[in-house]
């Protein structure tokens, strides 16, 4: 099935009677080439890449629930090329390129809208700061532009420039990022997938991973056996509990990470705006709705709910950038699990045990890197050699010290970055 | 979310500082292998865990707070200083 213009039209003067699934509800077969354990955006966009770029169809991906269910479908859907460190500069360009492109390769409406983001800044220290980082992610090929307060001004009148503590004197722009709609990019990557045979298995939750002298030879599942020759991790904030069924211990521990909504308003942000008096992002999505975040609650979690404290602290920080939102009501809160590394940069390599491969650690930066870690992870695992943007998330920094990407610089403290 | 402070009582979650897995200190000499598990490896349970919390805003005290991560509920505090997790002197 495809999708075009002439068939949204055709099937709107025809009752919408042409529709299929999208993807096919497959038993699972006793032995894949490939198991992918999580199909969240990751596992599916590994499961896309793997078909359509290496030749590799005999797949399954396994998911406990149900496709998109965990934190591609939890969070604030901020797309962007805008780091800082070798290592993640590169590959965020990478991934932000897949973005670019991604809707016409999948033939799915993704809702990509590249609104820009504005990273504020607020005092001389943050503005050298925000002249470094642009510089290097111009350096790096993507793009960069630093506004005055005028400049900002301009682009939203509706921001709270005279601040007592956080008066805005300008931010660091960068004109291709933006935001995707989070569903749909999974989606989106499912149905490429199962259109070229790729199993996707729901409510298949992995119980055991089999490990035969020091070589990977399957899985247990809820629904059974199933014996493949290489099973890769793609489990976010559950990666440390599936790493176990291996044996493995991972450098990671997991955090709730909240997020809100509010009643949709009319058009008033028209970018994605960050705040820097700590941490704080906010879009409008096509609804209408306000979508912002802020910190950790900072004490490890898998409630995928938060507590109090850090939503009086977001609101606060909201209010303080734009006082109009003060009148908003909010709709909805959640939270998502996030695979926190002590150095805040992500893992895509080979785990010790031969065939096993780790992809994990994206701390609270996950979806942007949905198709940029999907095609590392899939070359890593159809070749057994890093991608090119991707080689300097290895494990063994953490133990070697050599390689550390903290792009805050905060430390080896899972929950500082 | 309220902590019980052995000094102080029952407390908000806003007055304390979160450290981490409540983890026995190598020594100093100890291993590379050790110090790596020590400072990056997580066990990182769904489940009870132990944990070191800083009672910042309070009397100051280091805590050892045995908390479930998945229903947040606060099983047991100490004081940290009985723990032992400090290592050898």
């Amino acid at each position: 099935m495809r999708f075009s213009g002439w068939r949204v039209l055709k099937e709107g003067l025809t009752g919408n009677k042409g529709w299929g699934p999208h993807w096919r509800d497959p038993q699972p077969k006793r032995e894949y080439d490939v198991i992918i354990i999580g199909g969240g955006g990751h596992g599916l966009a590994t499961a896309y890449y793997l078909a359509a770029e290496h030749g590799i169809t005999n797949i399954a991906v396994l998911e406990r629930g149900y496709l998109g269910g965990g934190n591609v479908g939890r969070n604030t859907t901020i797309v962007r090329a805008n780091y800082y460190l070798p290592g993640n500069s590169e590959f965020y360009s990478h991934s932000l390129r897949l973005w670019e492109s991604l809707e016409q390769e999948l033939n799915y409406n993704a809702m990509m809208s590249q609104r820009s983001i504005l990273n504020l800044y607020h005092n001389d220290g943050q503005r050298d700061a925000a002249v470094r980082r642009g510089n290097s992610i111009i350096n790096q090929g993507d793009d960069a532009e630093l506004l005055d307060r005028d400049a900002v001004r301009k682009l939203a009148p509706y921001l709270n420039f005279d601040n007592n503590r956080f008066p805005i004197q300008g931010a660091l722009m960068q004109r291709r990022a933006g935001t995707a709609r989070h569903d749909a990019v999974a989606w989106g990557f499912a149905r490429g997938a199962d259109m070229r045979g790729v199993d996707l298995i729901q409510n298949c939750e992995v119980t055991g991973i089999d490990v035969e002298g020091g070589k990977v030879t399957g899985v247990q599942t809820a629904r059974g056996p199933i014996r493949a020759k290489k099973v890769a991790l793609a489990a976010a904030g559950r990666s440390g509990q599936v790493a176990a069924m291996a044996g493995l211990t991972l450098p990671i521990e997991s955090h709730v990470l909240q997020a809100f909504v509010t009643e949709g308003v009319k058009p008033l942000i028209d970018q994605v705006i960050t705040f820097a008096e700590g941490h704080l992002y906010i879009s409008q999505s096509d609804k209408g709705g306000l979508v912002f975040g802020s910190y950790l609650d900072f004490y490890s979690s898998y409630a995928a709910r938060g507590n109090l404290p850090m939503v009086e602290h977001t609101m606060e920080t909201c209010v303080a950038m734009v006082p109009a939102i003060s009148k908003a009501r909010l709709l909805r809160s959640w939270g998502g699990i996030m695979d926190m590394t002590p150095d805040g940069s992500p893992i895509i390599d080979h785990s010790p045990i031969e065939g096993l491969y780790l992809n994990c650690g994206w701390c609270y930066g996950g979806f942007k890197a949905t198709p940029g870690s999907g095609n590392a992870y899939a070359h890593l695992i159809a070749t057994d050699r890093p991608h090119g943007a991707a080689t300097k998330f290895k494990l063994d920094r953490f133990r070697s010290g050599h390689g550390l990407m903290d792009e805050e610089g905060t430390g080896a403290q899972h929950n500082l970055h | 979310m309220r902590l019980s402070c052995p000094l102080c009582g029952d407390r908000d979650r806003r007055e304390f500082y979160y450290k981490g897995a409540a983890l026995r200190r190598p020594a100093p000499d100890a291993d590379l292998d050790v110090w790596h598990e020590h400072v990056n490896l997580r066990q990182n349970p769904a489940g009870p865990l132990a944990e070191l919390w800083y009672h910042e805003m309070g009397c100051g005290s280091w805590l050892t707070v045995t908390r479930n991560t998945v229903t947040h509920e606060i099983m047991e505090v100490a004081l940290a200083s009985t723990s032992g997790l400090g290592g050898p002197a």
